[in-house]
């Protein structure tokens, strides 16, 4: 519309110097958004999508491109017992972190939510771990669960203890990889728990205080329902983290591709061991794909209990007035909150 | 808003219990509190002291109990070490290189695409931004393959390049540069350069760029620090003689064989921490506001 009204006018009276500017003024939109375009289609679409295409085809890291196998490749991969075996390992590695860093971290955050001093102190303390690389942590705690040399060994031995095979037996191995992911991000997820437990109004707990709610019963009822989409949105995010989880098993034995029996390969271990060390491309693309579902699942999961929880607890916990990040609605589909 | 609302119909004996009551209720943290928040810090700060005093010892001292927690005066010897096993200078000179590439491209091009989303009128506008917010949740990491065949196409494998190409732009930096500029810079100011004949590229220079320069610098703290600490790639694309900091810790560890020289493999971990110990000291206020303004995803 604007541009018949302009063509109208145009012909007589804009100078040279005002196409120009108007020319400015339609294009540099697109000519800023172009770069990140451009090159994301490069760098990040391309190679998701090609993936589809390279699983489709016997595919090998040297020699190319070979016959095209329509889904065989997915067939021979969920039929493959060291895949299931992957899949295992990691949803455990993963329920060993989500789960006890979900608790600490709130914990720390419940305690950083204090008039307390030194503030800017005790958070960074807490970030500390987070700023050392996964290479160096997963180094590091090597050390730490050596069965022979390191200082949990030097402590079952004074207490007479059998030596743990952290690096032989499946369940010490998750706890070893699980605990070096829980050291790098339990003080990171406090933080954003922090900031949404900072963004509920100090009056609601006031009023609470002084019906006679006690400290507890205030976390209970103030605290964790408030926080709630954020804990929710702790969870999908160390989701899809965990479930690519690489550099710690894979360094936890680093002549191995996640332990000499797999008791601790991940799927992106399994990945990688098709990919690289077996050369084999299309199957390798075919788990890529595989794990791609299964992030999204899992997602969608996340989202159905937290749903379903939500609506289940949030009706006889009465808060009063303020309910930040929860969209404030008087019905929700005819239904009344 | 509601304590606006609210003062006025309290009387001032009622303020004043309420304060009090207050300040009883949550104002005075006590000791259980700093001994939870130390026993935080210790279990934090532990493993990386423990690196620093066994690099500076002999690896005999792994399994003392309880364990040492006083330095020796061995660091520089394990570090020599280090040197001697591993190219790390050329893979911390690598990595600075690597990082610092990736974290200019990656501030430059996601502010200019989220100012152009956050504050320039175009059509498609709004479908092109949720085209980047889907892009956000795609884990990236799972194009590797063609990733790696196309660097193997180019013969890019063993260069710098490889590393940094596929860094150079995140659909995550885009919409973190468009929520903070949506909200900091008022339009009028944008019509007013115009009025005064700024063409559009100058608005962007010396209008939208010295506002967006605070979300700039976190964005660039968290995508040197992302950069820094990638593992999978470097190790697909980067071989042994040419590493960055952290392929070249991973071949530190491998080395040796059936016994490790553990006190140089620490001494390896905690020389490649200690840039981002640096960047941490100086800067980490900035990470802490970051995260908790929810700059960065998981």
């Amino acid at each position: 519309m604007t541009t018949t009204l302009g063509a109208r006018r145009a012909p007589t009276t804009l100078t040279a110097k005002q196409k120009l500017s108007r020319l400015d003024h339609k294009a540099s939109p697109y000519l800023y958004i172009a770069p990140f375009f451009i090159l994301f289609a490069l760098i990040g679409v391309f190679p998701i999508v090609y993936t589809l295409n390279v699983s489709l085809y016997d595919w090998h890291l040297l020699k190319g491109q070979g016959d095209f196998v329509g889904l065989d490749n997915y067939v021979s991969v969920l039929t493959d017992p060291f895949f299931w075996n992957a899949f295992r390992n990691t949803v455990s590695i993963f329920l060993l972190s989500a789960i006890p860093q979900l608790v600490v971290a709130t914990v720390i955050a419940a305690v950083l939510d204090q008039a307390i001093r030194a503030r800017t102190f005790w958070r960074m303390s807490i970030l500390l771990p987070y700023i050392v690389a996964p290479v160096a942590v997963a180094v590091i705690f090597l050390q730490i669960f050596n069965q022979y040399h390191g200082p949990i060994a030097g402590l079952l031995e004074l207490f007479g203890l059998d030596p743990i095979r952290w690096s032989f037996d499946v369940f010490p191995s998750h706890v070893a990889i699980a605990t070096m992911v829980n050291w790098r991000w339990t003080g990171y997820n406090a933080l954003i728990l922090l900031a949404a437990m900072q963004s509920i109004p100090r009056d609601v707990y006031e009023s609470a205080a002084l019906d006679g709610a006690n400290k507890v019963r205030r976390f209970w009822a103030i605290t964790i329902p408030m926080i709630r989409p954020t804990l929710i949105f702790v969870v999908i995010t160390s989701t899809i983290g965990g479930l690519q989880i690489f550099t710690e098993p894979k360094l936890f034995d680093g002549r191995t591709n996640g332990g000499g029996n797999r008791q601790f390969q991940t799927i992106v271990l399994y990945l990688y061991e098709l990919a690289f060390p077996r050369r084999d491309f299309g199957r390798a693309s075919a788990t890529a794909w595989i794990l791609f579902v299964i992030i999204i699942l899992a997602g969608l999961i996340n989202f159905a209990i937290s749903r379903a929880i939500r609506t289940n607890e949030l009706r006889p916990t009465r808060i009063p007035r303020v309910r930040p990040r929860v969209p404030i609605a008087p019905t929700q589909n005819g239904r009344r909150p | 808003m509601s304590t606006l609302l609210e003062k006025p119909r309290m009387a001032p004996v009622v303020r004043q219990e309420r304060q009090a009551k207050r300040r009883k209720a949550y104002e005075a943290p006590g000791f259980l509190t700093y001994a939870l928040l130390f026993a935080f810090f210790a279990g934090s700060a532990f493993p990386l002291w423990w690196s620093f005093v066994i690099g500076s010892r002999q690896s005999s001292d792994t399994n003392l109990v309880p364990p040492a927690v006083v330095p020796g005066g061995n660091f520089l010897g394990n570090a020599a070490k280090v040197f001697e096993t591993v190219p790390f200078f050329q893979a911390l000179l690598n990595s600075v290189i690597i990082s610092g590439a990736i974290t200019v491209s990656v501030v430059f091009f996601s502010t200019l695409a989220g100012y152009s989303f956050a504050k320039l009128k175009f059509r498609a506008s709004n479908a092109l931004l949720l085209t980047v917010i889907a892009t956000m949740a795609i884990p990236t990491q799972l194009g590797i393959i063609p990733l790696f065949m196309l660097m193997a196409d180019w013969h890019w494998i063993g260069t710098l390049q490889a590393v940094i190409v596929p860094g150079l732009v995140t659909a995550f930096g885009v919409f973190f540069m468009r929520q903070y500029l949506v909200d900091v810079i008022p339009d009028e100011l944008i019509e007013a350069a115009r009025m005064d004949g700024a063409s559009m590229w100058g608005t962007f220079w010396h209008v939208a760029l010295p506002a967006a320069r605070p979300a700039m610098a976190v964005l660039a703290l968290f995508t040197f620090m992302a950069a820094w600490t990638d593992f999978l790639w470097p190790l697909l694309v980067l071989g042994p003689s040419n590493p960055s900091v952290q392929t070249a810790l991973a071949s530190l560890s491998a080395s040796g064989g059936q016994t490790p020289d553990n006190a140089m493999v620490l001494t390896g971990a905690v020389l490649s921490v200690i840039p981002l110990l640096i960047l941490f000291i100086a800067a980490g206020r900035q990470l802490v506001a970051g995260i908790m303004q929810g700059a960065v995803k998981g």
